[in-house]
């Protein structure tokens, strides 16, 4: 069956959606999601929706499901390359993602997760390839 | 339709002769009938309101006599295009429609006055006559009115589109700082453009904060209110700021008046305060280079 990849890079996840979403594809991702977060303790979770040229109100929905799942299992999510015909979509249907962090591109993506998360830097039971930040923790919001 | 253009036909040859007959003494009559309604207006010279009665006189006159059919019929195509011609010419002018149609109207009494001469006392023949010449003038009036509405009704559409093309600029202030100055009346349409071209530029330049300005926004209503807030909603979707500057005194009353919800929305009462903002969220601010007297530096203005 066809599966949406989900990327590990040090404490966070990455998936990139480069095809077209259908319905059981966005369920399949969700619960796989779920599961890798549990699995590999994941902190931060990037959706990369930048080729997605057409949503609709189930997509909608299940973006901010797995933003809403990810937090409850404490990984922040970032949404980000969301095209502005999908971003007006969204607005009309009435989804505006409340809850969900979003930016333009996954350079600026990953930037605000390592924010979110440079607390978590200094505690003990990071893997040993956690991604180097700087151990000043004074920049965190 | 049909008994119209039948009535018309029996007789229009005897109002085609006196339209022969006396045409010049009708021309003078016409025209002074004229000029009495149009004085207040003194856009059109003399010389030219009396040649388009000329011209009207002798095409009506051509088109009556040969083509007995209704006036919508065909043979009157040439009265047709002179009308349509002369009434988009005087929405453009500026006439209101009841002059315009004013044209076709007061032909009506020096008409009459002279059918009533050739009829010769026969009552039956005057009737028949001052009837079939009023279907005839009433119709062309209303013909030149409808040509009239439509002319105008294409200036305003030609305008409006210029309105939209010209009302949705988006502005870099600064690296990563997009400004949309909105003006005047925000209806859906307007906004749907304004969003559209603003999400594009936040792509193209990946901005990271976008200014709404408002100032030239003349009043706010819920539906209006509603539209910004889609505005800003997109624009965080897309992973970049939105700041709503320039609302005025009155129209932030308005706002809480009607209780519309600007929570979680930056707002800022200048448009320079919200570009100090944008500036101080990407890491950025603003220092007088030099002593007060010479504020040279654009980053001082600002």
């Amino acid at each position: 069956m066809e599966r949406i990849p989900i990327l590990r890079m040090g404490r966070f996840l990455i998936v990139s959606i480069q095809v077209d979403m259908h319905d059981r594809l966005a369920l399949t991702l969700q619960a796989d999601l779920a599961a890798r977060i549990t699995e590999t303790g994941a902190h931060g979770v990037l959706l990369d929706i930048s080729s997605l040229e057409v949503v609709d109100s189930f997509i909608g929905r299940m973006i901010s499901n797995v933003a809403a799942t990810s937090r409850v299992l404490d990984a922040e999510t970032v949404v980000v390359g969301i095209q502005p015909a999908v971003a007006i979509t969204l607005v009309e249907l009435g989804l505006s993602l409340p809850g969900v962090r979003t930016a333009l591109n996954v350079e600026k993506g990953m930037a605000m997760l390592r924010q979110a998360t440079v607390h978590l830097d200094h505690a003990a039971d990071l893997d040993s390839d956690t991604l180097s930040e700087s151990p000043d923790g004074s920049a965190a919001m | 339709m049909a008994d119209t253009s039948r009535a018309v036909r029996s007789d229009s040859g005897r109002i085609a002769r006196v339209l022969e007959q006396d045409s010049s003494e009708l021309l003078d009559a016409w025209v002074a009938a004229q000029s009495g309604v149009l004085s207040l207006r003194g856009s059109i010279s003399p010389n030219e309101l009396r040649a388009q009665s000329r011209e009207f006189i002798s095409l009506l006159q051509k088109a009556a006599a040969n083509n007995p059919a209704g006036v919508t019929g065909p043979g009157w195509e040439d009265v047709r295009a002179f009308l349509a011609d002369l009434s988009s010419s005087r929405a453009i002018q500026g006439f209101s429609p009841g002059e315009t149609a004013t044209f076709v109207f007061s032909l009506k009494e020096p008409l009459f006055k002279r059918l009533r001469r050739a009829a010769d006392s026969d009552a039956d023949v005057l009737a028949t006559d001052i009837w079939n010449a009023t279907l005839m003038l009433d119709e062309l009036g209303l013909y030149t009115t409808d040509v009239y509405l439509k002319s105008r009704e294409e200036l305003v559409s030609r305008q409006q589109q210029d309105l939209l093309e010209l009302s949705t600029p988006v502005v870099k202030l600064w690296d990563g700082i997009l400004a949309l100055p909105m003006v005047g009346t925000l209806d859906s349409n307007r906004t749907q453009i304004a969003m559209e071209s603003l999400l594009q530029r936040i792509v193209e330049t990946g901005s990271d904060v976008a200014i709404l300005d408002i100032t030239g926004v003349p009043t706010v209503d819920t539906l209006t209110a509603q539209h910004l807030l889609k505005t800003v909603n997109a624009v965080h979707l897309m992973g970049a700021e939105c700041i709503i500057s320039g609302i005025r005194p009155q129209i932030a009353q308005t706002i809480v008046h009607l209780g519309v919800d600007l929570e979680g929305v930056v707002t800022k009462a200048s448009l320079a305060d919200a570009f100090r903002t944008a500036l101080q969220r990407t890491g950025r601010s603003v220092v007088r280079a030099t002593a007060p007297a010479a504020p040279t530096n654009e980053r001082d203005r600002a």
